[in-house]
């Protein structure tokens, strides 16, 4: 192990500093048994137990889960179908305007999105609710999937979807059966990347939402216009912790799986 | 009693397994294949050579059913298969990344076909087991594709090419990323299961070597055209033109102009101040038309004296030896500056020979040594 210097050591906590400062405090805070935001006035879990006899919290966190579990769902479906036409169809008429296109939706505003699909949503009739935020998550969320997606399909070998044709797979047999498993990792943190987007969205979502569907972020937003509530605080705390779960999880998953495909080739090796 | 040789390409009333006619292929300008026709035959070991670009994939693709052909009609077995989509030829290829599926074990990969043809279990047990066997890999059938080294997993592309027992098997280089030993050896190893199996094979291959060790049949080609089919000492002994000549091993390409000397005999005028070349030749010549003499370095032979009644013979200098261990190769420099190769078999130990370098020599050859070609 190399030893560290002094100036890298300064650096080192400098950036890490900034980065989790704020978040430490936050979860310090959501232990706070005053009221006061900014005094501290002992240990206490009360603002959780609170936070659960919410009901107004307890049906915006229902409703941010389901939006985000299904337009993460649309999402990684059309997402992935754009990416894979895009990138295996190989030329066509418009293939570049296409593939501009589909990736224009990450650097719109995210007010103009909201603004627009607003606009669409009160000219053809549909009431805002669960339905509108599902639809808009899913236009923006999309085309971060196809960007995942699609780097993974760049580097993976046609040969063996051919090869899974010659040997009597329809196309759609071949997709399933081969690429689907073979880049199910990018899938998958597809999904993962549109489930946090739309976890976290707030923009869009008041935009299209309804009164009868206030999202988390929403929520939070409104309750802290009247100033910041520990039970906020700890409602944060536990979105931090879930977030952190997940990361680590998905971290350890992929690491491990990495050593094993090391170790595998390894004996193969040496068997040969 | 002999044993009949297999050549169904000399036998009138033998039907062609695939029959390419007229064939053209266009990738928007650019001309893949230039009207080409050719037939294979049922069991037969053909093999196609050429440098890179030279069509031999796009070939071995429209086999397949991945590339649709612009012009003309290729059929199989008697029948037009332009409309008919890759998962219903009856027709395997090995692909030359093997392109295996990485999430499946060796066992999986090899019943991957059959299992899309919905066999029984037992039966996809047994045929599976059989193409195990085959290819030798009972030992690895739970392995995954990365948990085995390159020689086995070719092994299994071949095994799961064959399992569904292809009326064609395509194989688009398939020893390509084996180092040179292991090469050699899986050469012979497919020649066997070629005859074992009875299926048509089809090999597209850049190594000449290859081509001529395992085919029955080798088409050479060149942008887009077959230059020469021929069994593989067709090719080497009698090629067609100086192309071929050249592609194929090590040759000597002398140029000049004929003149007729008695019944397929002609003198090659070569050089300023030299005698005419006495060759041999089935192709006919008109009196001062252009042609190439082409002559195997191994039919050249190289003395330090003067030959006596040698039908040609002409003094150089040794330019260069290549020793390659069991072989050597002299270049000779002619008086003119051309170049000659001439190849001995090294069957003294090297303190007994006696040329070295700017030797004068003399390198001569017989009437039929070479090749008398038109272009």
């Amino acid at each position: 192990m190399k030893r560290l210097s002094p100036f890298n050591i300064t650096a080192l906590t400098l950036g890490f500093a900034f980065l989790y400062l704020p978040m430490i405090l936050l979860v310090i805070y959501s232990f706070n048994s005053s009221k006061l935001v900014t005094v501290w006035a002992g240990f206490s879990t009360k603002w959780y137990g609170e936070l659960l006899r919410d009901e107004a919290f307890l049906n915006a966190a229902w409703v941010t889960i389901k939006v985000a579990v299904i337009s993460s769902t649309f999402a990684t479906v059309l997402g992935t179908m754009a990416a894979y036409v895009l990138v295996n169809s190989g030329r066509f008429f418009g293939r570049t305007l296409f593939s501009g296109m589909i990736y224009a939706p990450l650097v719109m505003p995210e007010v103009i999105t909201g603004l627009s699909l607003l606009l669409l949503f009160i000219g053809i009739g549909l009431d805002r609710g669960v339905l509108t935020i599902v639809l808009a998550h899913t236009t923006f969320s999309m085309c971060y999937v196809s960007v995942v997606v699609s780097s993974r399909l760049v580097s993976f070998d046609r040969s063996l979807e051919e090869a899974a044709l010659d040997l009597g797979c329809n196309r759609f047999d071949a997709f399933r059966l081969v690429t689907l498993p073979i880049i199910a990792p990018a899938v998958i943190s597809g999904w993962l990347l549109a489930f946090t987007l739309s976890l976290d969205d707030l923009v869009i979502a008041s935009f299209v939402s309804g009164p009868s569907s206030t999202t988390l972020p929403i929520k939070i937003w409104s309750a802290v216009r009247l100033g910041v509530s520990p039970e906020i605080n700890a409602l944060s705390t536990l979105m931090i912790g879930i977030v952190t779960i997940g990361v680590i999880t998905a971290s350890l998953i992929s690491k491990r799986s990495s050593i094993r495909a090391q170790k595998d080739a390894q004996a193969a090796e040496r068997t040969a | 009693m002999s044993i009949p040789v297999f050549a169904p390409w000399n036998d009138p009333q033998e039907k062609p397994l695939i029959r390419f006619k007229n064939v053209t292929k266009r990738f928007g300008d650019f001309v893949a294949i230039d009207d080409l026709t050719q037939d294979i035959y049922a069991q037969e070991f053909f093999a196609l050579l050429g440098p890179s670009g030279c069509g031999k994939t796009t070939m071995m693709r429209m086999l397949a059913g991945f590339e649709k052909v612009t012009e003309g009609t290729i059929e199989l077995a008697g029948q037009d298969i332009a409309d008919v989509p890759p998962n219903q030829r009856a027709v395997n290829m090995m692909f030359q990344s093997y392109a295996l599926f990485p999430h499946l074990s060796v066992y999986e990969n090899i019943a991957f076909g059959l299992r899309r043809d919905k066999l029984a279990k037992d039966e996809i047990d047994t045929r599976v087991a059989e193409m195990l066997k085959l290819t030798r890999l009972e030992k690895f059938a739970r392995r995954k594709p990365h948990q085995i080294s390159g020689g086995q997993r070719q092994r299994v592309a071949l095994a799961r090419s064959l399992a569904k027992a292809p009326k064609l098997l395509l194989l688009d280089e398939p020893l390509g990323a084996l180092d040179k030993k292991l090469r050699q050896d899986t050469q012979f190893e497919l020649m066997d299961i070629q005859e074992t199996t009875g299926t048509t094979f089809v090999i597209v291959t850049h190594d000449q070597e290859e081509a001529m060790t395992v085919a029955s049949r080798v088409a050479v080609m060149d942008e887009g055209r077959i230059i020469q089919v021929a069994t593989p000492d067709g090719i080497y002994e009698a090629p067609n033109s100086v192309y071929v000549a050249d592609f194929i091993g090590d040759v000597n390409i002398i140029k000049g102009t004929a003149k007729a000397a008695g019944k397929d005999k002609y003198y090659v005028d070569w050089g300023v101040n030299q005698a005419p070349i006495v060759a041999n030749s089935d192709r006919p010549f008109t009196e001062g038309q252009d042609c190439f003499l082409a002559i195997r370095p191994e039919k050249i032979s190289i003395t330090k004296d003067k030959p006596e009644e040698a039908e040609n013979a002409v003094q150089g200098e040794v330019l260069d030896i290549a020793y390659l261990g069991n072989l050597s190769t002299y270049h000779v420099k002619l008086p003119d500056g051309q170049i000659i190769k001439a190849q001995t078999a090294n069957t003294r130990r090297l303190s007994r020979r006696d040329i070295t370098w700017e030797d004068k020599v003399w390198v001569r050859w017989t009437t039929t040594a070479g090749v008398l070609l038109e272009h």
